[in-house]
């Protein structure tokens, strides 16, 4: 059976703010699903929704089916029960998302306790236990956040993550806030633990060579729908929608001199989820926009084989020319 | 700044740009509906007092030929009853705003004109100046004020004065405190920079930029500080180091006391002053929160 | 000064740095205060000397005093020796505990200060310990459910009582529950702080008795500020991360709170109580004197409707320093709760 599957996700914020405007995802147990988009995309929000963790008055439509039941409609009670035993989240900068007054290893073994793992001694152990297998010495479960590095506090949470052995782990920019040491060693460590454990990762980021590199599929998001999903690599290398190509633009790229002398980027910001624009919402900073995209929105449509996308030119006779360098204005 | 950037018209537009930011802080302020009740009962207290000369006249307080018996109940005659000379209580309360009020505004000006003063100063200067004027606000911020101001009402004659000059003196570290921190980050933005590169003086920065954009700030503080200084008067009126040849409520709630109305139960005697006190005292300190979330949404008032 | 209430934390929250420098830091705290009490010293002494020109002269306050009692007067209390020569004497004199003879009651005024002080710390510390508590229970539920009525109420409630007058609601509380105002009987002594005559827990029960009226008085006038504080430190702490990830971890929202939120809060609401401290000497000097109360504060009074200047300048000392030092306390208890502060 699907892990996860959400079936038209919206969610309003009491603003009026459109955060999630109707996005399907599904993933299968042991596979990695990659979420990319700017800051402002709604991809932290979708991953807030997925535990019902947004802020009270906050409006969320459609299913998320955690393992066939759905989290939207659970009594509050169930809601808990599922955090962190049935899916847990790696939160983006570590340093804020730990409590500066708990030990570590409290941290770590309050939702074993909490959801009835162990008596608190084995609790403890386990702790430490956790913490030995994200790389760190188990006698740092006497440790406060701030005595640690930013890497090593983000192990903490992979560790914290990986207590009440969830079935879905959801790392929203787990290394945005590293250098790029760090970033590799923390990438291969969530990697390897997803592989050992057949759970389902998955991992929201802005960086798409990232996700490239670590998940099976890829979902790029723009003012909270999915615009393009696909296959990772495929997704990277090849983007259909324009969006997609100016994000896997945007990094240069290694043994591509050319990239990393003439990096692209996107004119424009993100636009305000209280006041998008009509049709395709894509269609002010796009490069290769039709007069029609300004009318008409784009839904996802087949591309190809595990492939979708929502642009006009997907699915039509001619395909838009590929090649990020000539159709993205390069940013200044 | 105005000045600098247009000077054609320097003058003109800079009195166009306070308007605007007058009219903006307005509109925002009228939407704190504590705030706009604290300020409505503010009008009616000012109104009460500088109309008093008119409404009860200045007779009211006069011990000799006073109008009733010593200590009646309120009545058709004296609604709020008499005092333990036969004057009327409601008279002297209306009469007495006029001193309790004069006497928190003095003192809050003083207060925060002193606050302003070392607040700016140890914010633009920094050194040595600054870290002893910063420990001796500190000292000042730990001392209990009002043992302070007590002392210094007491070794020096009973006058208005005096108790303006013992509250004010005592009651100016938080503002200093404040001012300091507005200072250090006016003075960190980059047109401070500018201002000094062209040539601009100690004084020119202080007076033209720092003290613009601290004077909100200084706003919402004077309205706080007056709500505890018409506190402070009535405290030290109470207990007996106020002006004894004027009419205030705290001097009022004294006479009270000294009279045995409590006692005795004359309840009338007591309740008008005291609820006078807390009204004015509340409707500054609601039009003081107001303020300060005005200008700075983020110090969780009316969160 | 409700803003020292909301404001305050910003400024206080100066912290130690670095882990192994507690000693270091409770060195720097402890030279602090040392140097803060000697200004108390300096202040007392020149508050009381320079600015009447004669202290002789306020003490006898214009009744006929003949030459030689005066000059009596000034052997008796140091005046007819140079300033230095004075200011030395009055040092050491204070640092060895002799406050010098209080005019009114002819007797010392350390004497009269010791006297009184365990009524005051009675009166204080079960005042203190209630509006704390109270104070931090009721702006823990108003910044947990700030903006609703419940939060609306409690402020309202909280600022309008802050803007009371102590004494006046003292003299209130006595009309109506100790002299008894119509259908309400008189249930609590007007004041003092016992009846007399009693013995054993008899008279417990007699000084409890005493102590509910000025309690719930000095409580009712204090627990405001202290609800205020709460409230903010929480409100600073509810946007955090943390406390979306003890919510994602399935805790209880009570849990959320109580586990999470309030600890980190806690902190700055710990100092701000203290640094608080120098109202509450106002309120209950206030207190005292409406309810007699045979403490430092009722004392003060009595003092300083003489006035007694030995008598007045000695509680000064006494009231500045007690709160100083209770003051460096909290600092340095600060970093033992704190664990981002090492020790």
């Amino acid at each position: 059976m699907t892990l996860l599957d959400v079936r038209g996700l919206t969610v309003t914020y009491p603003g009026g703010a459109e955060a999630v405007r109707g996005v399907d995802l599904s993933l299968e147990a042991g596979r990695k699903l990659g979420i990319a988009g700017e800051s402002g995309c709604g991809k932290s929000t979708l991953a807030l929704a997925l535990l019902r963790l947004l802020p009270a008055g906050t409006k969320v439509g459609g299913e998320v089916l955690l393992d066939g039941e759905d989290v939207l409609t659970m009594r509050w009670g169930q809601v808990r029960a599922v955090r962190w035993a049935g899916a847990s989240i790696v939160f983006q900068g570590a340093m804020h998302s730990l409590n500066p007054v708990h030990r570590l290893g409290d941290q770590i073994a309050e939702p074993i306790l909490l959801h009835g793992g162990a008596p608190p001694a084995a609790a403890k152990r386990r702790a430490g236990e956790l913490l030995e297998q994200v790389g760190l010495p188990a006698a740092r479960a006497r440790a406060y956040p701030h005595e640690l590095s930013g890497g090593q506090r983000q192990r903490v949470m992979i560790a914290m993550a990986l207590a009440c052995d969830p079935r879905l782990v959801i790392a929203d920019e787990p290394t945005t806030a590293l250098d790029v040491m760090i970033q590799a060693q923390i990438l291969r460590l969530i990697e390897q633990l997803v592989s050992e454990q057949e759970l389902g990762l998955i991992m929201i980021s802005h960086d798409l060579a990232v996700l490239a590199d670590t998940c099976d599929r890829l979902a790029v998001m723009y003012a909270g729908r999915v615009v393009e999903e696909g296959p990772a690599r495929t997704v990277y290398e090849d983007a259909l929608h324009p969006y997609g190509r100016a994000l896997s633009s945007a990094f240069p790229r290694i043994g591509d001199p050319a990239s990393r002398f003439a990096p692209r980027g996107l004119a424009g910001d993100p636009p305000d989820p209280t006041d998008l624009p009509s049709g395709c919402a894509f269609h002010p900073r796009c490069p290769v926009a039709l007069d029609e995209c300004a009318v008409l929105d784009q839904p996802l449509r087949e591309a190809g084989p595990g492939r979708r996308a929502a642009c006009v030119h997907v699915g039509a006779a001619v395909p838009p020319p590929a090649g990020p360098a000539q159709d993205v204005r390069s940013t200044t | 700044m105005t000045a600098d950037a247009a000077p054609a018209t320097p003058g003109r537009l800079a009195r166009q740009r306070r308007r605007q930011s007058a009219a903006r802080f307005w509109r925002s302020y009228r939407t704190h509906r504590a705030g706009m009740i604290g300020l409505a009962a503010l009008v009616l207290f000012a109104l009460m007092a500088l109309t008093a000369p008119l409404t009860v006249g200045s007779g009211v307080a006069g011990v000799t030929d006073a109008p009733g018996a010593p200590l009646e109940a309120p009545s058709l005659d004296f609604p709020l009853g008499t005092d333990r000379f036969g004057r009327s209580v409601l008279g002297l309360v209306v009469w007495g705003s006029r001193v309790s009020l004069l006497v928190g505004l003095l003192a809050a000006v003083l207060s925060v004109v002193i606050g302003t003063v070392v607040g700016v100063t140890a914010g633009h200067f920094k050194g040595a100046y600054a870290t002893v004027l910063m420990r001796i606000t500190d000292w000042f911020l730990v001392m209990p004020a009002l043992v302070l101001a007590i002392a210094l009402a007491t070794v020096m004659t009973r006058s208005l004065g005096t108790v303006i000059l013992a509250i004010g003196v005592t009651s100016w570290p938080t503002t200093a405190r404040l001012v300091r921190a507005q200072t250090l980050a006016v003075e960190s933005r980059p047109y401070i920079e500018r201002a000094k590169a062209l040539g601009g003086g100690h004084w020119h920065i202080m007076s033209r930029h720092v003290l613009p954009n601290v004077m909100p700030l200084v706003l919402a503080q004077t309205t706080l500080m007056i709500s505890s200084s018409v506190l402070a008067e009535a405290t030290l009126a109470f207990l007996g180091l106020g002006d004894p040849t004027v009419i205030s409520w705290g001097g009022l709630l004294q006479d009270a006391r000294e009279a045995g109305a409590v006692s005795a139960g004359d309840w009338w005697y007591l309740v008008p002053p005291g609820i006078a006190i807390a009204l004015v005292a509340l409707a500054f300190t609601l039009c003081g929160r107001a303020v300060e979330s005005v200008l700075n949404p983020r110090l969780g008032v009316a969160r | 000064m409700v803003s020292d209430a909301v404001t305050a934390p910003v400024a206080r929250a100066r912290r130690p740095r670095t882990g192994t420098a507690y000693p270091r830091y409770v060195a720097g705290k402890a030279g602090g205060a040392a140097v803060s009490l000697l200004a108390v010293l300096v202040t007392g002494f020149f508050l009381f000397r320079l600015i009447p020109g004669d202290p002789v002269k306020t003490m006898t306050g214009g009744r006929p005093v003949s030459a030689a009692q005066l000059a009596e007067y000034r052997r008796e209390f140091g005046l007819d020796l140079p300033m230095w020569e004075q200011f030395t004497d009055y040092c050491r004199k204070a640092l060895t505990g002799d406050l010098g003879t209080s005019y009114q009651f002819r007797a010392p005024v350390i004497d009269k200060i010791t006297e009184a002080l365990p009524n005051t710390l009675l009166l204080t510390g079960t005042a203190f310990v209630l509006y704390t508590a109270l104070g931090m229970f009721l702006g823990t539920r108003s910044a947990w459910r700030h903006g609703k009525l419940g939060d609306k109420l409690n402020t309202g409630l909280a600022l309008t009582l802050y803007s009371v007058p102590s004494f006046w609601l003292g003299l209130l509380m006595i009309i109506v529950f100790a002299v008894g105002l119509g259908p309400i009987p008189g249930l609590f002594p007007t004041g003092g702080m016992e009846s007399g005559g009693k013995e054993g827990f008899a008279y417990v029960l007699d000084v409890a008795h005493h102590l509910v009226l000025p309690v719930i008085t000095l409580v009712a006038v204090e627990y405001g500020q202290t609800l205020l504080v709460t409230r903010s430190a929480l409100l600073d702490e509810m946007g955090s991360d943390y406390l979306t990830t003890a919510r994602a971890k399935g805790l209880r929202d009570d849990l959320v709170r109580r586990r999470h939120a309030v600890p980190n809060a806690l902190l700055p609401t710990v100092t701000l109580v203290f640094v608080n401290l120098g109202r509450t000497v106002a309120g209950v000097i206030l207190v005292e004197t409406v309810f007699s109360w045979p403490g430092l504060g009722g004392l003060f009074y009595q003092a300083l409707s003489v006035p007694d200047l030995p008598l007045v300048q000695g509680l000064f000392l006494f009231f500045a320093s007690a709160v100083i030092v209770m003051n460096t306390l909290a600092d340095l208890l600060y970093p033992l709760l704190d664990p981002r502060v090492g020790r």
